[in-house]
């Protein structure tokens, strides 16, 4: 690690793994700090990733993939499932990851680039001077060293706390973050080829409960609640052993994961004087699916274009950076967060009677594109009154 | 004051994220909780484990 580099990276997630080698790409110095001992461990993520979405930053490489997805199911709070499938029948719409060699191979390509990577450090103190940010002290088994950037891009994921020491409100509201636990099964009977979605109050309150297969016998299985709907005796936890006892009781429990997962609206504003702020940090996770991993590769990789932009023109002021906000919420990610918001927000105050009533309308979807925009599509076509209901919402979903 | 039970503690950050005042750092495997705590207990509700407990001084 120097002293000084074009760009500063705050975590080793898929966002700083995407930032640092798009900054060493566009000809910039890059350094990524990571405070944990080893990238990609522990995994704290269901590892589900569409087919598109991944194959937009990387080729799929079965060295981390665990498992392919031809489909999905939903199961209402009664019982009743609904079968999602392509309509090509037989085809891949996505892929269940292995997260420790994912995210391994993501850096290990960006220290491919040219990048710097530094493990066991953390960022412990911006260096912040006239109000702009100038890199972090960063701490390396008790030694302190003072790295300057002319571009932090903070990546350090849903406990970030780098914008927050820059003075940004960074807070989750507790309704809106999904207080989570995992295990990773194994020895259970399960579709070797199709994620499982369970909703309802009972099973998830205000979330939902997943299993994502990892091969024949071995899935993720997991629950994200509301955290309002979290406490003493009714936790995360509770609900998913409650879960695991009555559906796999023979299943052995080969990894513990709690998480936490935003379902808020992203921050405010993602930028600052010489700070951009990416994936997880920046609360741009999907608010209806919980998914952030693709959308942590896409700020990650335009935080770093941004930069080397800026840079370029000697102007790394909050002014100059904006274009970096501007552009992720007018983009594809940027609108699905803000639509998919207000989906959230609608069902989430649904009771199980009308989730019951809206999944029976249909038991089988055949989609040509998989993907949460078509099912809600498909959903409103079958029940007309949703419309009304959904009411200004309604149109942005045509 | 806010008391955190290590052995059930799975280091992952939910209640990081939830707390106003900033007061919790997840330093990897450690988590970390400052003077600023107010106690308020935010964190203590959302931790999927049941890590975390508001405790009065005396239990201490
Ligand atoms: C239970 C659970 C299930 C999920 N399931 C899915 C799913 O199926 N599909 C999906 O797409 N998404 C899922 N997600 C979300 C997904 O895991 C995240 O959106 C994604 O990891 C975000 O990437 P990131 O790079 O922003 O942050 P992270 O992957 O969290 O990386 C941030 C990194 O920054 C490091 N760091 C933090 N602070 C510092 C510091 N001060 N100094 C140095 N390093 C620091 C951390 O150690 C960490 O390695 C799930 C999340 C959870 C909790
Ligand atoms: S939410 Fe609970 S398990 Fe997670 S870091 Fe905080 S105290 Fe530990
Ligand atoms: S009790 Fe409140 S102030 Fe203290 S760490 Fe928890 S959320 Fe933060």
């Amino acid at each position: 690690m120097k002293s000084k580099y074009d760009v500063l990276v705050i975590g080793g997630g898929p966002a700083g793994a995407l930032a640092a080698k798009t900054a060493v790409e566009k000809g910039l110095s890059a350094c990524i700090v990571e405070k944990r001992p080893a990238i990609g461990a522990p995994v704290r993520c269901a590892e589900g990733i569409g087919k598109e979405a991944l194959q937009e930053f990387i080729e799929p490489d079965p060295r981390w993939i665990s498992a392919e997805m031809t489909g999905a199911t939903i199961v209402a709070p009664d019982g009743f499932v609904m079968q999602l499938s392509s309509q090509m029948a037989g085809s891949k719409v996505g892929y269940v990851l292995d997260r420790k060699f994912f995210d391994r191979e993501l850096v290990w390509k960006a220290a491919e680039a040219g990048a710097d990577v530094a493990v066991k450090s953390r960022a412990a103190v911006p260096i912040i001077e006239n109000g702009v940010v100038k890199g972090a002290k960063v701490d390396f088994c008790g030694k302190v060293t003072n790295v300057r950037a002319e571009v932090v891009i903070a990546a350090d994921g849903v406990e970030s706390k780098f914008s927050k020491w820059c003075g940004i409100d960074t807070t989750v509201p507790v309704r809106e973050i999904m207080s989570s636990v995992q295990y990773v099964m194994t020895g259970i009977e399960i579709d070797a080829n199709s994620t499982v979605f369970y909703l309802g109050n009972e099973v998830a309150p205000e979330g939902y409960l997943w299993v994502f297969p990892k091969g024949k016998n071995t899935a993720n299985v997991g629950i994200g609640i509301s955290g309002r709907k979290s406490g003493a005796g009714h936790r995360a936890k509770d609900y998913l052993d409650a879960f695991v006892k009555k559906t796999f009781p023979h299943g052995r429990t080969i990894e513990y994961i709690p998480g936490g997962v935003s379902v808020c609206r992203p921050l405010e504003c993602t930028v600052a004087d010489g700070l951009i702020i990416t994936g997880d940090a920046a609360r741009v996770v999907d608010p209806l699916t919980g998914g952030g991993i693709y959308n942590a590769m896409y700020t990650g990789k335009l935080a770093a274009e941004t930069a080397a932009d800026c840079i370029g023109k000697g102007d790394v002021s909050k002014k100059a950076l904006m274009v970096y906000d501007k552009t992720w919420r007018a983009s594809k990610m940027g609108k699905a967060i803000e639509r998919n918001y207000h989906i959230k927000e609608y069902l989430i105050k649904q009771p199980d009677t009308k989730l019951n009533e809206i999944i029976h309308s249909v038991s089988k979807i055949n989609m040509t594109e998989f993907t949460t925009l078509n099912l809600v599509k498909e959903i409103i076509r079958v029940n007309p009154k949703l419309m009304l209901e959904l009411g200004a919402l309604a149109a942005s979903l045509r | 004051m806010l008391k955190v039970h290590r052995d059930i503690c799975g280091y992952c950050g939910c209640c990081v994220s939830v707390c106003p005042e900033g007061a919790l750092e997840l330093i990897d495997a450690y988590l970390s909780v400052e003077e600023n705590c107010t106690s308020c207990g935010v964190c203590a509700k959302v931790c999927p484990l049941g890590a975390l407990e508001v405790v009065n001084e005396k239990q201490v």
